[in-house]
Order: C-alpha cells, then structure tokens, then sequence
C-alpha cells in the first residue's frame, strides 16, 4: 500500500477535493461548525465540556469540604451558596462534570461500534445472521434504555465500567437499526459485487467497502446518541447509580439538593443547567450535522450520466 | 456557391422557429445554450442530435418554455404557431402545454403515475384542455389508445404502470401526447430503455402518428441510426451550439462539419466489420468552453485559426445545409470514410482458457430464466451473446462469473467444473475470470482513489511488493490509454469513458484468462462506446484474451466477436460464426432482429423513409 500511497500522493492527489473528500467525515464536521445552527451547538457545547474540564483546577474550596450551612444562600465566598450538608455548590459543579461527560463519551463510542458492527453484518451476511442480530435488536428495544441500564446495573450492582457498557449497549440497537438499512442498499451496488467476485472475505468486504460508505450515517447518529448519553448517565446518578455520594456530580447534586429547593435552589439549578445546555448543544449540533450530511448526500447522487452535469458548472 | 450568411429563417408554413436561443446559468451568465436557431415545419420531424453534455435536452425543454431550475433563458425566440413562449407568462403556458406542444420523456416508467391506472391518467389530460364540446372523452380515450397501438379495452385502461412493459408504456406516453392534437411534440430520447424490437414499433408508431395530424415533432438523441431512421431533419448539437444542420440524406450522406463525421463513424453497423472510430476527450462544460471554436481542442482537422476565433456559419447545398466550421468549403472535408476490419484473428496457436457451458439452466426463484444452454468460447476468441431485454443474457454471464448461483448443468473452464457461487470458487478460477460491469456509475467504489480501485485485486491475489504492484497499475492503466495522473482521482471526476476504462484496468490487472463484458457501453454515448470497443479489440489481440460480450446492440457484434450466440426467452436459438449468423440467418428471430436494428446505411441509400 506504502508504494502506491506514495504515487498518489505525487500527481493529482495534491489537489484539494481528493485530500478533502479522504477525510470526508472531517469536512462534513468543519461545514456543520459553519452553519449558525452548527456554531450555536459548537459553544453550548465548548462552554459545558470547558466548565467540566478546566473546573476541577479552579474550583475555590475541596468539592467535600464543610465551608458554610447546609442550604444556605450565596454569600461571598461561596456565590452559589452551600448544599444540603454545607459544602460549597460552585466547587461540586466545577468539579463534578467531567467524569459525567467521560462517561457519556465512552457509552457512545461503545454502543456506536457495536451497533455498527451488529447492523452492517446483519444487512451484509442476511440469512440466519441478519434473523439472529434483528431479533436480538428487537429484543433490547423492548426495554426503554434506561429501564435496561437500571436492570443491569441492579443485577451486577453500582460499578462505572458497567454503567458505561449498559448505557452504550442499550444505544447499540437504534445504531444498528439504522446502519442496516443504508447497508442495505449499498451492499446490493455493483462495486461491492465487484470485490465480491474476487472472493475476498466478507469481514474485509465490510470493513473496507462498505463501511467508508457509511460515514455519513455514523457522524449523524454519533451525536444523537452522545445526547442521549449524557442524559441516560445524568439520570442514572440522580438515582444513585453512578458515583458513590462524597464525590460531587451533577445528576447526584440535583438528587442531593432538590429538598432544599426553596432555601437555596442554586444547588439544583445550576447543575441541571449545566446538563440542558450540553443537551441542547449537542442536539443542536448533530442536528446541524446531519443537515449538512444530507447535502452532500443530495450532491453525490447527482452523480449520473445524465445532462444534469451541466447545472453544476461553473466553479 | 458559397457564401457566409447569418442562419435566414424561411417565414411562411413554419410550425416551430427556434431563433438564436441563449439559455445561461442564472447569476452567472455563463451559456449552457446559444446561437440555436432552427426551423421545423408540420409534420417534420427535426433530429436534436448530440452526446451527452451538449444542451440538446436544455434545449428540448426550452421549446415548451420551461428551464431547469438554475438556468435562466437570456435571449432569442421561440415561436410556436407565431406565438413566442418564451415573452408568455406561466398561466398561458401551462394552457399550452399538453395542448399545443407536448412531451415525451425518456423514461415512461417514472412519467406515469404509479397510482393511477391508466385510464385515468389518459382522460385527465384530456380533461384538463378539452371542454366539454366535441366527443366525449371516454371515446376519445379509445381513440387514442388505438392510434397508438395498443389495447383499447377496458381492462387495459384499469392497469397501471407497473403492469405494462417498457414499450407500452412509452407507448401510453405517447398516446397522452398525442391525445389532444398537439402542433408540436418534443421527444427526449423516448426509446434509449427499449431494446430494438419495441424500439422499432415505437419509432413506427410516432412516424405514422406524426405524418397523419400534420405535428411537427422535434426528437432528440444520441443515437444516430434512430434519427436517421425517423428525421427529415438533423440538427448536430456541441457545447450548446447547432454546429450542422441540414436534411437528413445530406447530413449522413455528406456531412461537413468534423464532429457530424466523427460521430458517424462512430457508430457501428450490423452490415459490415468496421473500425470504430471514436472521439477522444469529453465536450466542454459551460463556462470552461475555449474561445474560438469549441470542437478544436478534439478536432482531427485543426486550423490555428480554430483557436482564435468563433467559426462562420456556412451555408452549403443552396443554403439548406448550415455547417458552423471554417472549413466548410472544402471539398476534401466531405463525407465520413470508412475502414473496414475483420474483428480479430481467429488462425493464432491457441493459448489461455476454453469455457465451456453446457446444459446451463437457471432459476430467480422458481422462476426459470435460462433452459439448456450451451455454449463454447474458445481460447482468445471473442463470443458475443445477444438477445432482447428479458432474454437471460445478464443471468448468463452471471452464472459464468458467479455472481447467480442458482442454477444446474456444467460450466467448464479448461476442464475444470466451476462451483455455483464464486463464494464456493478457487482464489485461480476467480482470478481468471474477469467480469465487467455494465454501469460504469455504479461498479466503482466512490470512496476509494482510482489508484487503490484498480491496486485492489492485484492486492488480493497476489503477494506481490508494493512497487511491483504499483509498477503493474500503472502498466494497466496505459493499456487503457489513461496517464498516471488518474491514480488519485476519484470517480466521480471522471466521465462515464474513463470510469469504464477503469473498470477495465481493475478487470485487467490481475491478467485473466476470460474477459466478460456485460452490456460494458450501454450507459455509453455512441462516441465512447466506438472508444471502448477499440480498446477491447486491441486488448483481447494483445494479451490473447478469450472474451464473452454481452449485448443487445446486434451492430457492435460485427465489430467485435468472431462467433455470436442469439439468445431468445432463455434458450439459444441459433448460433455460429459472425458472418454467416448476421448475414444468413436461419432463425425467424434472428431475422427479425436484424431487420429491427435501425441502420444508418438505410439513410445513407434510400434517404429517410
């Protein structure tokens, strides 16, 4: 491969569209952040994940020290007040964000490969195979996500590995679904059946034909599903299935708080605004995706022998 | 006498005068179309000829005064009965349309609703510009089924699309065209998806249709014979500009202008073994047109005057011929000249690969497709299959390569029994069996670079280093004219000739035995399909190549192969050397065929019927 990527690189390759179209998933990123809808959704989300990130570093005070009265109001050295045993709310916000967004992240990415890899081996090896993943599919449907999280973690009990394995195995099925049908119809084009013909194994038939082809779909569902992480792990702490109480976290902070509501509602009010503004940020932002996705989408059908050529003229 | 004139338009009878017509892209100002002025008269019927790019649907489209969204008509007339469409405004139009001037699409399928049975679909349009006076329109319908051929019964009005074929429902099409006495009917390549039978009954039924109310037609294509077979009059389109008018019979009896002679050349003949010739290198896309002439940078006949300024219109033959060339005059640059070849050379010492078939019968389903087929392609011998749509040709070749795998009897090659599916076929067989595709669009991966399509195969069956293999893609794509540059595009920067040329090299790069080209230039124009016929011929004398040619064109045949299969409804209904096959032809189906293919030597000596 070496020898010929070195050939590529020196004739034609150098031009932009080829370098571009390579990272194809990157283009499509870069083009949502342009869009207002995109930007919107890019600062929501910076503004969160720098919150949980550099937090930890700036906090004021430890996240589990005693600094004033339970639920009392903001003063001046703590401008959130105090939660429901005391400890300074600023501090537990800045510091209780970032394993919550680790979480999230790591949910996603493990239920995005599974169920990629569950949906195109289905769509692409049909029969028993395509019958066995469907049904199980159907199966882990049934239960609402975070119905099938509490099960799991309720059998095997509080762990954060486990937590992240529940909630990414229960986005598996949606990623799935969705994966197989567009392997569908690309599994069925000629150049598949061309590689197809050369007996190469059907592992590799999926992984090197099928699956660049299927970049768009898996930036669009990435994100909708980092969404529904972050919401599925939040909650999941808010009942108590996440970090053990002295740690500060947001969903367990609301949990914490919310008895206090009406004396200091600082301690409920801005972590579940912390969590909104994440959500709403990468709804917004994969929304923003997947408009720009369907665009290029449009374009690359455009491809046909037809006289349409000539609409897309100048440049 | 020649004398450099504007395009004068003959006022009078004339039913349709198109005057220096300029469409652009809107915004821009960059010309898809300009300077197209033509004239039809009733019952004409005027050719809108041209490859693909060449604006001749832009055009088409502008004569019932719509544009694609983009462009924008910037200039000239089109007048209809006197009337110009395009000063009209859109609630006129839509009066006209239908009624005045109507349209014929390429493919019916997606023109009529899939919803409504057919019977409906013909009395709305009826409904919609007829009043309430004359006949009634139930009556009409009938009428107009039969003008059309078909079956005027009731049950027939009841089916839908999906139920009729592809002939009957470019015939539906045509009958709504048709149904409210139109002055003038455009037809953009109504029979491209028919094979020739339906083709001709189609091209008979527009013919008859067309001289008896007196419509003036306008049909575009890119298939020179079909023209031929039906235009008085030809227009040849390039990067938006007429660039030869005249007759039919002078037209392809003596054309001028370089691009009209190259493009018939390019087409091929059932009567005789021609070289093809075609033309190298794509029509420029709007706004990347070269000053001066825009067929120079292809021409075989360059001048340096060429490149600087835009050609005169020339008028030959009493001013019934426009040629937009400056060489027009001389008389040298006339006619087309032809070489004829005799396709391959069949007294070599034999090498490579025999397949063998032999009591082939295959299924999709239960439904069977092919019954006891046998066949024989012997070492570097080229065997073309040809039949119909329908008639199991694909499902052939299919079995053959193992892309179908339902199917009985034995397939040989050298001796050896192939598996059903190539899942269950030895890495050697696979690798000497090469299959091309018929759609060039779609049989390339595109997210991969030509570089890796191409590198791909020769990765899988063999261990080759890097730069061997590097070394051998490149060798490959040389062989299918295509530089180096190509390795780091993608295909959707190349046109559909180059995209097949690559198919090829992939097919080609892993030296197989057995080269199975499946319909390979049916997406093609005829200017590239004349390009890649060579290529193969070439291709198959030098790497001694055994080759099974797919397709329903009967005059490529001639071109290529040295023994020809006919295949009818599964079965073969006659076989044997090319020569004898399509010069004396047993079979009453093979007959008929030959007589169905549209041939540009009918024009040549009869002029058009």
């Amino acid at each position: 491969m070496a020898g010929l990527g070195t050939a590529i690189q020196h004739p034609a390759a150098g031009s932009g569209i080829a370098r571009l179209r390579r990272r194809e998933w990157l283009s499509v990123l870069s083009r949502a952040v342009r869009t207002r809808r995109g930007t919107v959704g890019v600062v929501l989300m910076a503004f969160v994940v720098a919150v949980a990130v550099v937090g930890p570093f700036v906090a004021p005070v430890s996240p589990t020290d005693f600094v004033t009265g339970p639920f009392s109001g903001p003063a001046s050295g703590t401008p959130f007040g105090g939660d429901a045993l005391g400890r300074d709310v600023l501090s537990r916000v800045l510091a209780g964000g970032w394993l919550l967004l680790l979480m999230a992240a790591a949910a996603t990415l493990f239920g995005v490969v599974v169920g990629a890899a569950a949906g195109i081996s289905a769509a692409y090896l049909r029969g028993w195979a395509d019958a066995l993943i469907m049904r199980t599919v159907d199966v882990v449907l049934a239960f609402p996500s975070l119905v099938f999280a509490l099960l799991l973690v309720s059998i095997i009990g509080p762990k954060l590995w486990l937590i992240v394995l529940a909630v990414g195995f229960s986005h598996a099925p949606q990623v799935a679904r969705v994966l197989r049908a567009s392997t569908l119809d690309i599994s069925e084009r000629d150049f598949v059946k061309a590689v197809e013909l050369q007996g190469v194994k059907p592992r590799l038939i999926m992984a090197r034909e099928i699956l660049p082809s299927l970049i768009t779909p898996l930036t669009v569902e990435t994100g909708l599903r980092l969404t529904y992480s972050i919401i599925i792990v939040a909650g999941l702490s808010f009942l108590g299935f996440g970090q053990p109480p002295p740690a500060p976290n947001w969903g367990l902070m609301i949990n914490e708080n919310r008895i206090g509501l009406q004396l200091n509602p600082w301690g409920v009010v801005v972590p579940a605004a912390l969590i909104a503004l994440l959500t709403i940020g990468t709804n917004t932002f994969s929304d923003a995706v997947a408009r720009v996705a369907l665009g290029v989408e449009r374009r690359a059908e455009k491809d046909s022998p037809l006289e349409d050529h000539v609409l897309v003229a100048p440049r | 006498m020649i004398q450099v004139i504007a395009p004068r338009l003959t006022p009078g009878t004339a039913r349709l005068v198109v005057e220096d017509l300029r469409i652009v892209v809107a915004g821009t100002g960059t010309d898809v179309v300009d300077e197209v002025s033509f004239t039809v008269q009733a019952g004409e019927v005027l050719g809108l000829v041209g490859e693909s790019g060449s604006g001749k649907t832009t055009v088409a489209l502008a004569l019932l005064g719509y544009r694609r969204r983009g462009l924008e008509m910037a200039g000239g007339r089109v007048m209809l009965e006197g009337r110009d469409l395009l000063a009209m405004s859109d609630a006129e139009l839509q009066g006209l349309r239908g009624a005045r001037v109507s349209y014929v699409p390429q493919d019916p399928g997606s023109a009529l609703n899939p919803a409504l049975p057919v019977g409906v679909q013909l009395r709305e349009m009826l409904g919609a510009h007829r009043d309430s006076g004359g006949t009634r329109a139930g009556d009409r319908v009938m009428e107009v089924l039969a003008e059309a051929h078909l079956d005027a019964s009731p049950e027939f009005l009841r089916r839908y699309s999906h139920q009729l074929s592809g002939g009957q429902q470019q015939r539906v099409a045509i009958a709504m065209a048709f149904a409210c006495r139109p002055s003038l009917i455009v037809l953009d390549e109504p029979t491209t998806g028919l094979d020739v039978t339906t083709q001709r009954h189609v091209l008979e039924t527009i013919r008859t249709l067309c001289r008896s109310y007196g419509v003036a037609a306008v049909y575009v294509s890119h298939d020179l014979a079909v023209v031929g077979q039906l235009a008085q009059q030809v227009a040849v389109m390039y990067a938006g500009r007429v660039v030869e008018l005249g007759p039919t019979e002078t037209i392809f009896g003596r054309p001028v202008h370089p691009y009209t002679r190259a493009l018939l050349r390019a087409v091929p003949s059932p009567e005789r073994s021609e070289v093809l010739e075609g033309i190298e290198g794509q029509a420029p896309r709007p706004g990347r047109r070269p000053p001066g002439c825009f067929f120079a940078p292809r021409c075989p006949d360059v001048l340096p005057v060429c490149r600087e300024s835009a050609p005169p219109i020339i008028a030959l033959e009493a001013g019934t011929q426009l040629v937009r060339c400056v060489r027009a005059g001389e008389p040298a640059t006339r006619g087309v000249g032809i070489r004829t070849v005799v396709a391959g050379d069949p007294a070599k010492a034999p090498s490579g690969g025999t397949l063998e078939v032999r009591e082939l019968c295959a299924r999709y389903g239960l439904q069977p497709v092919l019954f006891e087929v046998d066949l024989r392609v012997g070492p570097e011998q080229c065997v073309a299959i040809v039949g119909e749509s329908g008639s199991g040709k694909t499902t052939l070749a299919r079995c053959v390569v193992g892309l179908h795998d339902n199917w009985t009897g034995n397939v040989d090659f050298c001796g050896e029994p192939l598996a059903c599916g190539a899942r269950r076929r030895t890495k050697g067989s696979l690798q000497r069996i090469q299959y091309v595709f018929q759609n060039p669009y779609t049989s390339l991966n595109p997210r991969k670079t030509v570089g890796q399509i191409v590198e791909q195969p020769l990765e899988h069956f063999s261990h080759l280093p890097a730069a061997e293999r590097e070394r051998r893609v490149v060798a490959v794509l040389d062989d299918v004219s295509l530089s180096p540059d190509f390795l780091g595009r993608y295909p959707d920067q190349l046109s559909g000739g180059e995209r097949q040329r690559v198919a090829l090299a992939r097919a080609l790069v892993v030296e197989p035995e057995l080269l199975v080209c499946d319909e390979v230039t049916s997406a093609l124009d005829v200017s590239v399909q004349a390009i890649i016929v060579e290529l193969l011929r070439r291709l198959q004398r030098e790497r001694n190549l055994a080759m099974l040619f797919i397709t329903h064109n009967l005059a490529l045949v001639r071109s290529i192969a040295q023994t020809v299969v006919v295949l009818s409804e599964g079965k073969v209904v006659e076989q044997g050397p090319v020569e004898e096959v399509l010069e004396r032809p047993h079979d009453r189906y093979t007959i008929r065929l030959l007589e169905d293919v549209p041939k540009l030597a009918q024009v040549r000596v009869g002029g058009s019927r």
